[in-house]
């Protein structure tokens, strides 16, 4: 992994991590249900205790996501979000809080936008980088030039399945820190973190990944805490988007309190 | 990431070999081995899946080098699927396309009906050298459903089909069918509830079970290694047709009409003639109620380029890159998407993709059966109308028309597809239980 002062994300876990904590990154999707409500929940997540701020470019086919979170960026997307809005979002929250901002999304959006001109606009408006779900390094030739002339993070993701030779070129080729996919599945919460999770998290240390940040199935504190004792952040997706869709921003802040608490080391 | 020529490249989806090769106008097209044509193709997923498409890779190309699995290939072909399928020379038909002589080359006598079965007894065999126990496959008319229902049968695999719920409302009987052959059917609810989102189903199912299950793809697109592997299993209609032709003719045709969807039976057509630069090869993509309405499934004629389930290829798409829902007649067709090879292949110019609209296509699905004494799938009446319009080109040329040639790839047959003809060709007496049934766009 490139270790850049500039990178926000890394900062932003170093800051949690020089507290004593592993970070708290927590995951919306972009425009849900409007695109206010997605500024003033990220903020709200920012002011209770998360640590990165992950928005989700609502797309029409996310292979990767389940019930919740397709749910959720299917009604964004019929109240009119365009990705032209991702960058509003981005500068909405990052003009507003310190906590560091990355866009979640499927390529085919950003590939149709330009590579580059979503970098450059991406880094106007204030975002760390991008997590890309069906992006892998192999086919990363545009983003990784583009990334760098930005200077913005590429979080890779890496999985149980993924062999070693993989994991050490994924590790290479990310920034920030790299997203060590906790079971072999889609988004969505489930009652126990699988074993896999740690094994993957020590193989993506062990290929020299100073940052592994966990995901997919997290929703409780307990959970949290669990990861905490051997991860470098915690990333919470669909338990989240739950709670602001039953309970608004309240239901949100108040969650991300609870999920907080369970990010201390010891 | 720069360890290799190819991740050096990687940000134009070009290796430096093969961008080399496809400059070389002496080099053949055949046998195309992927992950790139052109710019197109790729590996655009989910990296939990790598590791599968690697293990499904080094089992393809070990199984292609092994005597042992062609041979296996050959045998049920050969007794099962009832290969070599016939080519028949259509007389009467071939007034209607300007006189000039007309083969059609007849998966439609394949069992399960269509090409399809080509595709899915190979890739069942390599379900089982990787010790798989489940395959899933997605299907949009049914008619792959079906095809992945038998080989699972045929082979003692578990098989899931993810079909779209307003498909399984409206093609009931084939999800009867798939039940028949021991086949979990699953609609699929999320997104448009079409073809392209019981692949994202399948897709979500295959990262969670890639330990014992296969996804069977059901055409010539997706992440490599599908598309050059779905193109090998359907190479053996290109073959086979290319030596009947010579047998019957004595000489090759001048041009060789197939439908696009995916491309599956296009591609294995094409390939055997890729490499005869004489012979025209013609695919006919869904117009659905014309381009110009932006109801159809004329994805090369009219997208762009993107990436959607693992490859970078044509797609229908708006401005923002969201995947727009297709719509034809034929459900076979209906998908917003296009194999990478037939990317690779329109740029190139090797070979020339136009859309036929549904009218057009009914109309020469009335011709065959009229004609000929045989109903063709809707997917193929796209092929039929337009080697309507080829032949009528061909004898506009001049000459003999009856020393110009015109091969088609009958690819399957048309009893699917029976209720809603009869609907369009208003055949049903009003009261009738069939009538209500193709009101709702049931095929029979």
């Amino acid at each position: 992994m490139t270790t850049q002062t500039t990178s926000k994300a890394a900062a932003a876990i170093d800051r949690a991590r020089d507290a004593g904590r592993a970070a708290l990154i927590g995951y919306l999707p972009a425009g849900f249900p409007d695109v206010q409500t997605t500024i003033d929940a990220a903020l709200a997540m920012a002011n209770n205790g998360v640590d990165l701020i992950e928005i989700g470019i609502p797309y029409s086919d996310p292979v990767m996501d389940g019930q919740v979170i397709q749910d959720a960026t299917v009604q964004a997307l019929k109240n009119g979000f365009t990705v032209e809005r991702i960058f509003d979002i981005v500068e909405g929250i990052t003009s507003q809080t310190d906590a560091a901002v990355l866009v979640m999304t499927y390529w085919n959006p950003v590939m149709q936008l330009g590579v580059r001109e979503f970098a450059r606009r991406l880094h106007e408006a204030g975002g760390a980088g991008l997590i890309t779900p069906d992006l892998i390094p192999d086919e990363a030739g545009a983003w990784i030039a583009a990334s760098d002339e930005f200077g913005l993070d590429r979080i890779f993701l890496v999985a149980p399945s993924t062999s070693p030779e993989r994991m050490e070129r994924t590790v290479k080729a990310s920034r920030g820190f790299v997203y060590a996919v906790s079971i072999m599945g889609i988004t969505g919460a489930r009652t126990a973190v699988s074993s896999a999770a740690r094994a993957v998290v020590d193989a993506a240390h062990g290929a020299g990944a100073e940052r592994a940040c966990v995901g997919l199935g997290v929703s409780t504190a307990a959970q949290v805490k669990e990861i905490a004792a051997y991860a470098d952040g915690v990333i919470v997706g669909t338990a989240l988007v739950a709670a602001l869709r039953d309970g608004g921003v309240e239901a949100l802040s108040e969650l991300t309190k609870d999920l907080s608490s369970g990010t201390g080391k010891s | 990431m720069t360890d290799s020529p190819q991740a050096a490249n990687a940000s134009t989806g070009v290796t430096t070999d093969t961008a080399d090769a496809f400059l070389d106008p002496t080099a053949s097209l055949r046998h195309a081995p992927g992950p790139y044509f052109g710019e197109y193709g790729g590996r655009w997923m989910p990296e939990s899946l790598i590791a599968a498409l690697d293990e499904l890779t080094d089992t393809f190309d070990k199984a292609k080098a092994d005597p042992e699995f062609t041979a296996q290939v050959a045998e049920l072909n050969r007794t099962y699927a009832g290969r070599p399928s016939l080519l028949t020379e259509a007389k009467r038909f071939a007034e209607y396309a300007g006189g000039v002589r007309i083969f059609l080359k007849r998966e439609d006598l394949n069992h399960t009906g269509s090409h399809k079965i080509n595709n899915v007894l190979g890739q069942a065999l390599l379900a089982k050298r990787m010790g798989k126990t489940r395959v899933i496959a997605e299907t949009g008319a049914g008619q792959h459903g079906v095809a992945s229902a038998t080989a699972a049968a045929l082979m003692g695999l578990e098989c899931v089909v993810y079909m779209g719920a307003e498909d399984c409302r409206r093609q009931a009987l084939n999800v009867a069918r798939m039940e028949l052959l021991g086949a979990t059917v699953i609609p699929v609810t999320s997104g448009s509830q079409t073809l392209k989102d019981a692949i994202n189903e399948a897709l979500r199912d295959w990262v969670a079970n890639v330990d014992t299950t296969h996804y069977l793809l059901g055409t010539a697109a997706g992440a490599h290694p599908f598309p050059s592997m779905v193109r090998f299993f359907h190479e053996v209609i290109g073959e086979e047709a290319r030596e009947q032709m010579l047998a019957e003719t004595g000489k090759l045709p001048d041009a060789v009409c197939a439908c696009i969807g995916g491309g599956s039976n296009a591609i294995g057509m094409f390939h055997g003639f890729l490499d005869d630069p004489g012979v025209a090869l013609y695919g006919f993509e869904a117009g659905g109620e014309g381009v110009e309405t932006g109801r159809h499934a004329a994805t090369i004629t009219l997208g762009r380029p993107g990436v959607l389930h693992g490859a970078r290829s044509y797609l229908m798409q708006d401005d923002d890159g969201q995947t727009i829902e297709s719509h034809s007649i034929s459900a076979g067709l209906d998908y917003p998407g296009v194999g990478p090879e037939h990317a690779y292949l329109a740029d190139i110019g090797r070979v020339s993709y136009e859309p036929i609209t549904d009218a057009e296509a009914m109309d020469a699905f009335r011709v065959l059966c009229r004609s000929e004494g045989i109903i063709p799938a809707i997917e193929t009446a796209h092929a039929l109308a337009g080697a309507i319009k080829v032949g009528q080109r061909l004898a506009a040329e001049g000459g003999d028309p009856s020393e110009k040639i015109v091969l088609i790839n009958l690819s399957g047959r048309g009893d699917k597809d029976v209720a809603t003809a009869a609907e369009y060709f208003d055949l049903l007496p009003d009261d009738s239980a069939e009538a209500e049934i193709g009101k709702d766009g049931e095929q029979l």
